[in-house]
C-alpha cells in the first residue's frame, strides 16, 4: 500500500478529531487576558457623522459597553436583536466599534436591523481592534467608571449571558 | 393515524435498506446470482415506503395536524397551502426526510436505468447506496423523527419562518438536495469499482451521466438559493459566504472537477485513481455539509438544529462512510493502474491543472468555513471569517482557471504544441484585450477590476468562437452542416462555458458599477440612482393572509418619463411578530432597480434603501446556462446508443469478470 494514498484518510481523521472536540465545546466561553486591565484608549471618527469623533476619554466616569461588529459578520446578526432591546431599555450606553468594515455597508446594516448604539465609531483598518485584543467579531466589553475592562463576551451575546452576567455586572458597577 | 403510518413506513424502509445494504453486496462477492438479483426490487420497495412516509408528512402539514410536533412548530392554519407543503421540508426533521426521499429516488433511478450494466456492478452500486440510506433512516428514526407527536396538541402552529415563505424556498431545497444526494450515485459507482477492481473507461462512461445530472441540479439549487437571498433578505447581496452556502459550494467545486476528470478517464483511460478520489470527495463534502448544518458546530443563519446528540450521530456516520471509503481507496487504488501517457503540454495537463485549481478553491472554502472551529478547538478564540477572506482567495484561483478554460478545449489530447496553440489563440487574446480595455469606457468609467473581469469573460467567449470555427471546418458541407454533426455533449460544454462568461460579466458589473443609496425619505422626496429617479409617495397599510404590512409606493422615472411604480413592503407576521422586508425589484437584462423599506422614522418618513444593480440577473443567467449545458450534454445520443448496443450484446452484459 502506497503511503501517498493514505494522505486523504489522514486529513480526514484530523478533521474528524476537530469536529468531535468542536461538538462538545460551548463556543461562547473563552476567558480574556484583558479583564481587570485599563481599556486601551482610542479616538475614532463616528460612523454616522464622520466629522465628529468619540474617544475613551469622553466616556470616563460612566459604565459602558463596547460592542465590536461588522456588516459582514454573520454571528452579529444573531446577537443584534438582543442589543437592540438593550439599547431601547437605555440601561447602559453602548458604543459600537465598526470593525474592518465599509462605512456605507455598516450604516445600511444598522438601518436594516436597527441601531442599538449611542454612537458607533469606525475602526476601518482594525488597529483599535488589535489594541483591544479582538480575535474576531462579534465581541463585547464591559468597561467600568474608572475605564477598566471588567468583562468580555467573545462571540454573540446570548440572552443567558446578558441576564446572568452582563446586566448584573453593569448594575453593580453603576452603584459603586 | 397518518403520522403513525408514516413512521411505520420509515421503519419498513429501514428494513429493506438493511437488506439492500447487505445481500447484494455479499452476493456480488460470493457470486450468488439470486442475492444480486434482489438489489433492484429492494431499491424500488425501499423508495416506495420512503415516498409513502414523505406523503404522510406532507399530508399532516396540509391537514394542519398540530398534534405532530413538526407541524406545530413549522406551520400555521393561516399559512397558504403552497407554503404548508413547502413547510414539510422547512424544518430539520422534514429536510432530512426530503434528503432520504431523494436518496431513495436516485437509488431507484439507478435500479431502473441500469439494464445495460453487469449484474455484479448493479448489485454493488445499489448495495452501497442502501448502506448510505440505512445511516440516514437510522438518524431520522433515532434522533429526529418528523412524526413525533405532541400531547396535548397545539391549538395552532408557530408558523413557518417568514424568511422561508417564498416561492424560491419551495424549489430551492429540493433542487439543492437533488444535487447533493445525486453525488451519492457517482460515489456508489466509485466504491463499487474499487470493490470489484474494475475501473476503466466503461466505468467512467456509466458514472458520467449521473454525475452530470447531479451537478446540474446542484447548480440550479445554488442559483435559486442565491436568487432567493437577493430578493428576500432585503439587502441586495447575492452571496454571503455563509457556512451553509459554502457547504453547497464545496461539493459543486469538487463535482465540477469530477465531471472534467471523468471525461479524461473515459476518453483516455488516465486519472483513474484521481477520479475515484474526486467521486468520494464530492459526496463526502455533501455529507460534511449536512453535518456542519445539522450539528450546530458552526453558527450560521441556517443552523436551525443544534443538538449534540445529532451531531455525534452524523459524525460517527461520516467517519464510517468517508473513513471506510478512503481506507478502501488506499487499499485498492494501486491496482487501478496508470493509463495512457501524456506530455507536459496536452489537454490532459490542462484538465489536471483545472482540477487542481478547483480543489484548491474547495480547500480554501473548507478552510475558511472551518477556521473558526479550528481556532476555537485549539483555544485560540472565536472568530467569524467573512467575505474579505474569500474574495482575496478566490480571484487569484479563478483567474488561471478561466485562462485554462479557454486553452484546454482547443489543446490536443496526449501532446499539444505551444506555438500551434499560440497561432490559434492570438486573435482571441487580442480581441479579448481590446474588449476589456474599451468596453468599460462605454459603461461610463474605466475601472481596473471591471476591465479585468471583462477580460476573463471575453477570453472565454473568444476562445469558444475559435473552438466552434475550428470544429465547423469540415470536408463535407458548409460550416453549419459540420456544426450540426457535432454531438450534444460538445454543445453542452460550449453552453456551460459560456455560462461562466455570463456569470463573470454579472459579478464584474455589479461589483464595479452598483449604486447604493440609503436615505431618509419624506413623502414626496426624490432620490436618483443610475439613470432613474424615484419619488416616495408614502405608505399604506395592507393585510396579507397571515401578516400585516406597510406598503410603500415609489414612482420611478427616467429622463422625466414615467417608467413604473414600485411597491416594497415591510411585513409583520401574525405568529411570532417577526418583521420582514419585501423588496420591490424591477428587473431588466441590463440591471435591476431594487427598493426596500428600512424603518419608519417620523411623520410618515422612512429610511429607504435604493440600489441600482447593473447586470445582476446575468449572475443567475450564467448559472442557468451552466445547468442547461449539463442537461444538454446528458441528452447526447452517445449515452443512448451505448445503452442499446450493450443491452443487445449477447451475454456481454451478464458475463462476470
Amino acid at each position: 500500500m502506497s503511503k501517498k494514498l493514505l494522505i486523504p484518510l489522514g486529513v480526514f481523521v484530523v478533521l474528524c478529531a476537530f469536529l468531535l472536540v468542536g461538538l462538545w465545546r460551548d463556543p461562547r466561553e473563552v476567558p480574556s487576558p484583558l479583564i481587570g486591565k485599563p481599556a486601551p484608549s482610542f479616538v475614532l471618527a463616528q460612523l454616522h457623522e464622520p466629522a465628529k469623533t468619540l474617544g475613551t476619554a469622553d466616556l470616563k466616569g460612566q459604565v459602558w459597553l463596547l460592542n465590536v461588529w461588522a456588516s459582514w459578520c454573520v454571528s452579529c446578526r444573531e446577537e443584534h436583536p438582543l442589543l437592540v432591546e438593550l439599547g431601547k431599555a437605555k440601561v447602559v450606553p453602548i458604543v459600537g466599534l465598526n470593525y474592518k468594515d465599509e462605512s456605507a455597508a455598516g450604516r445600511r446594516w444598522l438601518a436594516q436591523y436597527g441601531d442599538p448604539y449611542n454612537v458607533s465609531v469606525v475602526d476601518r483598518d482594525g488597529r483599535v481592534g488589535i489594541d483591544w485584543g479582538v480575535y474576531g467579531v462579534p465581541e463585547t466589553f464591559v468597561v467600568d467608571k474608572a475605564g477598566m475592562i471588567r468583562y468580555k463576551q467573545i462571540g454573540p451575546i446570548t440572552a443567558e449571558a446578558l441576564e446572568k452576567k452582563i446586566l448584573p455586572l453593569v448594575r453593580e458597577l453603576q452603584k459603586s | 393515524m397518518i403520522p403513525e403510518l408514516g413512521n411505520f413506513a420509515l421503519i419498513l424502509a429501514l428494513l429493506l435498506a438493511a437488506l439492500l445494504g447487505t445481500l447484494p453486496l455479499v452476493g456480488a462477492q460470493r457470486g450468488i446470482a439470486a442475492w444480486m438479483a434482489l438489489a433492484r426490487p429492494l431499491a424500488v420497495g425501499q423508495f416506495l415506503f420512503i415516498a409513502f412516509a414523505f406523503g404522510c408528512l406532507v399530508w399532516s402539514f396540509i391537514a394542519n395536524d398540530f398534534s405532530v410536533v413538526n407541524v406545530a412548530t413549522n406551520s400555521n392554519s393561516q399559512l397558504p397551502l403552497e407554503y404548508r407543503i413547502a413547510a414539510s421540508w422547512g424544518s430539520h426533521e422534514g429536510s432530512m426526510l426530503l434528503w432520504v426521499f431523494m436518496l431513495g429516488g436516485w437509488t431507484m433511478a439507478v435500479a431502473l436505468k441500469s439494464r445495460h450494466l453487469p449484474d455484479e456492478m448493479v448489485a454493488r452500486v445499489l448495495g452501497v447506496m442502501g448502506l448510505v440510506t440505512i445511516g440516514f433512516l437510522l438518524f431520522m428514526l433515532l434522533t429526529s423523527n418528523p412524526f413525533d407527536r405532541l400531547f396535548p396538541p397545539a391549538a395552532d402552529g408557530r408558523d413557518l419562518n417568514p424568511l422561508l415563505q417564498d416561492p424560491g424556498m419551495v424549489f430551492h431545497p429540493p433542487l439543492l438536495y437533488m444535487g447533493y444526494v445525486g453525488f451519492s450515485v457517482a460515489f456508489a459507482f466509485a466504491i463499487a469499482a474499487l470493490i470489484g477492481g474494475r475501473l476503466d473507461a466503461t466505468w467512467a462512461r456509466w458514472s458520467r451521466p449521473w454525475t452530470t445530472l447531479a451537478w446540474s441540479f446542484l447548480t440550479g439549487g445554488i442559483m435559486l438559493g442565491s436568487w432567493w437571498a437577493y430578493y428576500e433578505l432585503g439587502w441586495g447581496g447575492w452571496w454571503f459566504w455563509d457556512p451553509v452556502e459554502n457547504a453547497s459550494f464545496m461539493p459543486w467545486l469538487i463535482g465540477t472537477a469530477l465531471i472534467h476528470s471523468l471525461a479524461v478517464t473515459e476518453k483516455r483511460g488516465t486519472f483513474k485513481a484521481w477520479t475515484v478520489l474526486l467521486a468520494i470527495s464530492a459526496f463526502s463534502l455533501s455529507l460534511l455539509g449536512t453535518f456542519l448544518v445539522r450539528s450546530g458546530v458552526l453558527t450560521s443563519v441556517h443552523a436551525f438544529a443544534t443538538d449534540p446528540r445529532r451531531g455525534v450521530f452524523i459524525l460517527a456516520f461520516l467517519a464510517l462512510v468517508i473513513g471506510g471509503s478512503l481506507m478502501l481507496f488506499a487499499a485498492r487504488a494501486p491496482k487501478v493502474g496508470g493509463g495512457g501517457r501524456f506530455e507536459a503540454v496536452s489537454r490532459e495537463t490542462f484538465l489536471l491543472a483545472n482540477n487542481v485549481l478547483l480543489i484548491a478553491a474547495a480547500g480554501s472554502v473548507l478552510l475558511g468555513t472551518l477556521y473558526p472551529l479550528f481556532l476555537d478547538t485549539l483555544n485560540l478564540g472565536k472568530i467569524s471569517v467573512g467575505p474579505p477572506y474569500f474574495d482575496t482567495v478566490f480571484v487569484p484561483l479563478m483567474t488561471p482557471l478561466v485562462f485554462l478554460m479557454g486553452v484546454g478545449p482547443l489543446a490536443r489530447w496526449k501532446e499539444a504544441k505551444l506555438p500551434d496553440l499560440w497561432q490559434r489563440l492570438k486573435w482571441a487574446l487580442a480581441v479579448s484585450l481590446v474588449t476589456a480595455l474599451l468596453l468599460p469606457l462605454a459603461a461610463g468609467s474605466w475601472k481596473p477590476m471591471v476591465s479585468f473581469g471583462l477580460l476573463l469573460a471575453a477570453w472565454i467567449v473568444t476562445t469558444t468562437v475559435v473552438n466552434i470555427r475550428e470544429r465547423g471546418r469540415g470536408v463535407r458541407g458548409g460550416i453549419f452542416a459540420q456544426l450540426a454533426r457535432q454531438p450534444r455533449s460538445y454543445w453542452g460544454m460550449i453552453v456551460a462555458h459560456l455560462g461562466i462568461a455570463v456569470f463573470i460579466v454579472g459579478v464584474t458589473m455589479v461589483k464595479g458599477y452598483e449604486t447604493e443609496r440609503d436615505v431618509r425619505m419624506d413623502v414626496g422626496d426624490k432620490v436618483t440612482v443610475g439613470a432613474y429617479t424615484l419619488r416616495f409617495d408614502g405608505t399604506t397599510e395592507i393585510r396579507g393572509p397571515n401578516y400585516r404590512a406597510a406598503r410603500g409606493a415609489f414612482e420611478v422615472s427616467r429622463d422625466g418619463q414615467h417608467v413604473t411604480t414600485q411597491f416594497p413592503e415591510k411585513r409583520v407576521y401574525n405568529a411570532g411578530g417577526m418583521p420582514m422586508t419585501e423588496a420591490a425589484i424591477r428587473s431588466t437584462p441590463l440591471g435591476d432597480l431594487y427598493v426596500s423599506l428600512g424603518e419608519p422614522v417620523d411623520g410618515g418618513a422612512w429610511s429607504v434603501r435604493v440600489y441600482h444593480k447593473p447586470f445582476i440577473t446575468w449572475i443567475w443567467g450564467g448559472c442557468l446556462l451552466m445547468a442547461l449545458g449539463g442537461l444538454l450534454a446528458l441528452s447526447d445520443r452517445r449515452y443512448r446508443v451505448v445503452t442499446q448496443r450493450e443491452a443487445g450484446a449477447p451475454g456481454g452484459a451478464t458475463a462476470r469478470s
